[in-house]
Order: structure tokens, then sequence, then C-alpha cells
């Protein structure tokens, strides 16, 4: 009787195999549920189904020169430019942005709030030995937390935790730990459970955050599916796909800014 | 998460786990027999071998099997990579040697004479292993069972080879992944106390199917 329960769950595990599409990316489109929208959304257009894996920019980018993604969406210019130049991707457009920004403790021991710009706001950080949970796993974030170590001179020596988790679990330590992290504002904004930290840096240009999407190069990877991946590219860059990203928000904020219809913004972005 | 999702992510969790243990077993328990039946030289460092498999991390098998399955590994043309089948693959590969161990120890324990009487009582070998395995049908189920329960509440290997894409390969335990990074933390708890429901009541279903049948 147990047997025939278990000899029922045997059946074909494969999925049917209709129109998909697959896409890494990055963690704060996830956690976030902006994908769960666009997938939606992007199914009754097409009939296409999207499906994808949520990692950090870094592992999206070798998951699509395995062979294992169509298409990526990603926020990293440096690790893109190096996967374009590589001959991996093809058509990067940008979609979207929002802002990194530095989040502390309530009480923000370590007075960053008043730092006037982003150099001295990491050196207070740095030279007050304060708590720093770092993502530590080659995500965007975790590369433009390295950048701006760059600019005090790198990484501090005590009290730096690499947590190697997503943004979330990621915040969550700073706050147990009364640290700061850098943060990606959708993901600090669109999760929930994050109590005791406070913007305590924000606003500044270099801390634009910016997301592209780029189609896998079939002639590299003869196995990406090049045709749907351009579709899903031409759907998120159209006034359609823009407005939906544009009009996802959490707790009545906007998460992300559409920016596929600023001209020329795949040249300077 | 809405309840669509959480009825998929249950199903995929029993099909998965479900398939993993069945293939399990009918792989293990053959070879338990064979190993009880026989002496021979390296048996014991084989046994060895086996209790040292059971302790491969899931994070570790799954990671070996991305090699093999993804698009520019030895199986890539197959396309697993980020299927249900994958998922199987890779659960079946961890619970076999705890499959193993315990048929061993079940099959062990039943009376050699057993099989020696059934055969001078002129049943053929194939009906003399059947009653061997009549004699151990509770400790084989528990087997069984056991497989089926690390193979429903692993998440490396489901994460890894399944890649929790909704809707397709995304478990429960994957779910609850998910759910805990997006800060939802009852989610989490609530599809655990899922799991372990499910669980009990399979383990319930067995353990009455037994009773009934003695």
């Amino acid at each position: 009787m147990a047997l025939m329960g278990l000899g029922l769950a045997i059946g074909g595990p494969a999925a049917p195999s209709e129109k998909s599409l697959m896409l890494a990316t990055t963690t704060s489109v996830d956690a976030t549920s902006l994908l769960n929208v666009i997938a939606d959304e992007f199914k009754k257009d097409t009939g296409i189904t999207l499906k994808w894996v949520a990692v950090g920019t870094g592992q999206a980018l070798k998951q699509a020169e395995d062979g294992n993604a169509d298409v990526v969406l990603v926020h990293a210019r440096k690790l893109e430019d190096k996967f374009l130049q590589d001959g991996y991707g093809v058509n990067r457009r940008v979609i979207a942005r929002n802002y990194f920004m530095i989040v502390g403790p309530e009480n923000d021991w370590a007075g960053v709030a008043g730092a006037k710009d982003l150099k001295e706001a990491m050196r207070k950080i740095k030279e007050q030995g304060a708590v720093f949970a770092s993502r530590g796993d080659k995500s965007g974030t975790h590369i433009k937390e390295l950048e701006l170590w760059e600019l005090v001179g790198g990484k501090p020596g005590k009290n730096y935790m690499e947590t190697g988790q997503g943004m979330a679990q990621t915040l969550l330590v700073a706050a147990e730990k009364q640290g700061y992290t850098l943060t990606d504002t959708a993901t600090f904004y669109g999760v929930k459970g994050i109590t005791g930290l406070k913007p305590v840096f924000e606003n500044a240009p270099e801390l634009e955050n910016i997301y592209s999407v780029i189609a896998v190069n079939p002639f590299k990877v003869p196995t990406a599916k090049y045709q749907a991946a351009m579709q899903l590219i031409a759907w998120l860059t159209s006034p359609r796909g823009q407005k939906v990203i544009g009009d996802f928000a959490k707790n009545g904020k906007p998460l992300f800014e559409p920016m596929a219809g600023k001209p020329g913004v795949d040249l300077v972005k | 998460m809405i309840f669509t999702e959480l009825v998929q992510a249950i199903w995929v969790s029993l099909k998965t786990s479900g398939a993993a243990a069945v293939i399990a077993s009918l792989l293990a328990i053959p070879l338990a027999l064979l190993l009880s039946a026989n002496e021979f030289t390296g048996k014991r460092f084989l046994l060895l071998l086996n209790q040292t498999w059971m302790a491969a991390p899931t994070v570790v098998i799954g990671l070996l099997l991305y090699f093999i399955l993804s698009r520019n590994g030895p199986l890539g043309s197959f396309g697993l990579l980020y299927t249900q089948t994958a998922m199987t693959i890779g659960q079946t590969i961890l619970i076999l040697p705890l499959v193993i161990g315990f048929a061993y120890t079940a099959i062990s324990q039943v009376d050699a004479r057993a099989r020696i009487t059934a055969l001078s009582l002129g049943a053929t070998p194939a009906q003399a292993w059947w009653v061997v395995m009549r004699e151990a049908a509770f400790p084989l189920l528990v087997a069984i069972l056991a497989g089926f329960a690390r193979a429903i509440s692993e998440v490396g290997i489901a994460m890894m080879l399944g890649g929790n894409i909704r809707g397709y390969t995304r478990n429960i335990t994957t779910a609850i992944a998910l759910e805990s990074s997006k800060g939802e933390f009852m989610n989490g708890v609530i599809l655990g106390l899922i799991l372990l429901s499910l669980t009990l009541g399979i383990n319930l279903l067995v353990n009455s199917g037994v009773k009934n049948r003695q």
C-alpha cells in the first residue's frame, strides 16, 4: 500500500516541453518578487515561460558561460564588459536602476551620516573599526563594495565579515551585529523583517545601481535560445515592460526606475 | 506565497524525493541481499566505504553533478540541469548508501536458516530471497522511509541541481530558503511544519499498512 503511494510519485519527472527561457539573475530582483510579476506579464504577452535561477551577478554570468542560461539580468558593469568582450554576451540593454546605500545601526555610532562624501563615509567605518557585513560572493553589490574600499586603500582589517549569502541575509547579519553594510535600495525597502538598520549614506551619484539584460551569444554557446532571449529583451525595453518595472512597488515605494527610454543610456551606463 | 505555488512545491518535493526513494531502494535492496549472502575479501572495506559515503555533504554531490549535467559537461546534451530529474538523480545518490546500510542490517538480522530451509523445501532461489525479504519487511520499510526522509529534507542538492525555479523545481526546502531570503520567516516556519506533517503522514500510513498485514 505504501509502496503504491510511492510508486505514484515516480511519474515522468521532466517538465512538458513548452516554450521556455532560462534567465540567470541577481538575488535582488528575485527577493523583491519583481521577477514573478515580469514572468507573469511576459507569459501573457508572448506565451513564453520565463524560468530563472537567482544567484549573484558573478555566478549568473558563469552559469551563462557554462551554457545553463539563455539570458542574464545583472548589475556589475565591469563583469558585464568582460562577459561581452569574451564573446559570451550580445545585445546588452540597460533596463532599470536604483541606488546603493550604506545602512547602519539606528544610533550610527561611527557617525557615518555626518560624512561629507563617500570616501569619508568609508574611512569612518574603517577607522572606527565598526562591523561591516560584506556579501563576499562576487555579486554586483559585492563588486561595488570592493570599489568603495579602494577609495580608502582597501578593506578594513578587522570586524570585516563576509557572509557569502544573499543581500537580505547579509542585512540581517549587519542588524544583529549592530554593524554597517552596503545594500541596494530595492532589497532594503522590499524585504520584510529588516529592523534596527537605517540608511546612513545615500543619494551619491557614485552609488547608482544599473541593471542590464544581456542575451547569450548563440555563436559562442550554441544551445542558447537566442530568439526567445531577444524577445525578453525586446519586452523588457518596450514601453509596456518598462511600465511593469516602474509600477513595481513595495509598501508604496517604487523599487526600480525604468531606464530603457532614456536617450543614449546604453552608451554611458 | 500563493496557494497554487505552495501546492506545486509540495508536489515537487513528494515527486522528486519519492522517486529517489523508490529508485534507491530498487538498487539498494538487491545489493544488500547480495552483500549479506556472500563473504568475500574486501567486503568490510566496501561496507566502510558505504558508511563514509553516508556523510557526503549535499553540496558536494550537488557540485559534482552540476559539472556532469551542465550544458558543457559530459552529460550536458541531455539538458538535465535545473530539472526535477536532476534533483531525483542527486537525491538518489545521496540516500543510496543510507538505504544500503539499513537494508543490509535488516537482512543480516534474518536467521540465515530461513533461506536454507526454504531452499530445502523446494523453493527456487528467487522464492527463497522473497522469504528473507518478508521476514525483514518492517526494517526494510524503515530503510526506505529513512531514505525518503533524508531526500525530502535536504536542500543543497535541490537548490544546486533544481535551481529553485518557480512552478518547476521549487520544492518545500528551497521555498523555505527563498522565503527566509525575503524575510518572510513565518512562511518558512509554516513550510517546515508542512514538510514534517507530510513525513509524519507517510510514516503513519506505512506503519498502519504493516500492522494490518501482521
